[in-house]
């Protein structure tokens, strides 16, 4: 059994996208975060101070843990945004910019 | 015609659309505000349209009582007594004290990078609550999520954690969570749940005034037993391990005064813990507002009125005690704000929902004292454990402020440590450095209720 047999899910045809330059198969309407999550994905974010990777924590955009970098943008809720043909995602390091 | 009064309703979860419906079927013109791109909220996400999900309901409880919002949001819709603005993420609402109108400012999700205004004459606020998760070794790690976390990403987007849970902590919400995985295909390891079954004996009467609420609870513990899932009550998750992922936790057995027994520790093989110890009310927009709070909810009176003119408030912000509560509430505070805003009273004599609530509150008054976390959990986290998962403080630091440098509440250990300065603005890290500097869980005082880009607060007009 799994989720999507068991709400008997036809979703439309996947998507590709990319974490970290690596092809990646997703469903239309999931987020970022489910995206990854299906594809075996847990962390996509290192700590600013030690570095330490992290993921998913609240899954409804309250604690911001799962901050991703996306088509070159940092600091998205992976579990918020939803996931577009072609993204290329990428882990977050620290704060995602530059000068960090 | 004379126009209709204008409802802003601020959240399409259970309170925030039994609001919306008893409102529209009452005169009013309501505009029903929400981050997602569905309604329902947290309790009746809804899978992504996208994924074409024929059988919603084997993820859901009480599906009936959805179809019945649902259905009637479309009648109002389809009639235009309800305008439902999806995927608006309100970060502040304002009153104008001199006309008493209210402008609701939305960002546009999801980039969340434009703004837009709501204008109304009433609202009413049905923001919901999020989770409250207390620290221990190995919290931080991948693999470590909320338990609404877990059912949140199930629900919404069709996927597990992992292929193998330990559901922890204490609270109502760990039954579902881990039956709704279980059914989904995870291997649900354990159920570690820190009260004990006599502490539900305690509060017999008051819970057994909710024969229904009872049977619900049967209902998943028989769930549970089907799938093979082991509970371990009065038990905890003292650490969870792994480099940089979760392998596995530490359970152990919790003596009468909630402390971990000696030798009952016992590791359990994991890659997913959903934990969670109870929830928190949003109430961001209501201390904006100016709206009194009663402890960590927003105060109400009979009618669901805040203390402010013109703001209701209904459901898990004016105290946590589930959706069935959150339905009375949001109908009683539709009907009271419809008659308020025609300048008549509403008949409370009338009202079934006004019993169900009375009634449904004592249960969830029972069910807090069932669920608390064990005595003396703060102690037991150790220094070195992170407690501000944004800004990286740990325990040891936290309690550095509190017995060295004499800070006594959350606002002095956070201009001290950072602790609560981060991006989630202390909402994850507030419950657990309130027990460790050991002063009262306050509300956070956030003048907005999520960042906003400094563009849109230079595109506001300057009256705002």
């Amino acid at each position: 059994m799994n989720p999507r047999e068991l709400t008997r899910a036809r979703p439309g045809p996947a998507r590709t996208v990319t974490f970290d330059g690596r092809p990646l198969e997703a469903l239309p309407g999931q987020t970022v975060a489910a995206a990854l999550w299906a594809a075996g994905v847990t962390a996509w974010r290192s700590t600013r101070d030690a570095g330490r990777p992290r993921g998913v924590f609240c899954g409804i955009g309250v604690c911001f843990d799962c901050l991703v970098t996306v088509n070159g943008r940092p600091n998205q809720r992976a579990c918020l945004v939803p996931v577009r043909p072609g993204d290329d995602i990428r882990t977050q390091e620290g704060t995602g910019r530059d000068d960090d | 015609m004379t126009e209709r009064p204008r409802l802003a309703v601020v959240g399409a979860g259970p309170a925030g659309l039994a609001a919306a419906l008893a409102a529209a079927a009452r005169g009013v013109q309501v505009t029903l505000v929400d981050a997602a791109d569905q309604a329902g909220g947290q309790f009746y996400r809804q899978p992504a349209a996208a994924l074409g999900a024929r059988r919603p309901q084997a993820l859901h409880h009480q599906w009936r009582t959805w179809e019945r919002l649902r259905d009637g949001l479309d009648r109002h819709r389809t009639a235009g007594r309800i305008t439902q603005l999806t995927d608006h993420h309100v970060w502040c609402v304002a009153r104008d004290s001199a006309s008493g109108a209210f402008a609701v400012h939305a960002l546009l999700g999801p980039a969340q990078e434009d703004g837009v205004t709501v204008r109304a004459d009433a609202v009413l606020l049905a923001t919901g609550a999020y989770e409250r998760v207390l620290p221990f070794p190995g919290w931080t790690l991948p693999g470590v999520v909320t338990a609404g976390g877990a059912q949140a990403m199930l629900k919404g987007g069709l996927v597990l954690p992992g292929r193998r849970v330990v559901v922890a902590g204490t609270g109502p919400l760990l039954l579902p969570v881990a039956a709704g995985l279980a059914a989904a295909g995870a291997w649900v390891a354990a159920l570690v749940e820190s009260a004990g079954p006599g502490a539900l004996l305690h509060r017999a009467p008051a819970l057994a005034a909710q024969p229904g609420k009872l049977a619900e609870g049967a209902g998943y513990a028989a769930r549970l037993l089907r799938h093979g899932v082991r509970t371990l009550a009065r038990h905890t998750v003292v650490a969870a391990h792994g480099t940089d992922r979760l392998e596995a936790v530490t359970v152990a057995a919790l003596d009468r005064d909630g402390r971990p027994r000696p030798g009952s520790a016992r590791r359990i093989p994991c890659d997913t813990l959903a934990v969670g110890h109870g929830m928190l009310p949003h109430t961001d927009l209501a201390e904006t507002l100016g709206c009194t709070l009663s402890g960590t909810a927003v105060r109400v009176d009979a009618e669901q009125r805040t203390d402010v003119p013109g703001v209701w408030a209904a459901g898990e912000a004016t105290g946590v005690g589930g959706a069935a509560l959150a339905l009375a509430e949001g109908h009683i505070a539709g009907r009271s704000a419809a008659a308020r805003l025609r300048g008549t009273a509403p008949d409370p004599g009338g009202w079934g929902a006004a019993r169900t609530r009375t009634r449904l509150r004592a249960f969830a008054t029972a069910l807090d004292a069932v669920y608390a976390p064990p005595a003396g959990w703060a102690d037991r986290v150790p220094d070195e454990t992170v407690v501000c998962r944004c800004e990286e403080v740990t325990a040891g630091e936290v309690r550095g402020a509190v017995d060295s440098l004499g800070a006594g509440d959350l606002r002095t250990v956070k201009l001290l440590t950072r602790a609560g300065m981060g991006w989630c603005q202390g909402r994850m890290c507030a419950p657990a450095v309130a027990g460790l500097a050991g002063c009262p869980l306050t509300a956070g005082r956030r003048p907005f209720a999520r960042p906003v880009p400094l563009g849109v607060l230079a595109a506001l007009p300057e009256t705002e």
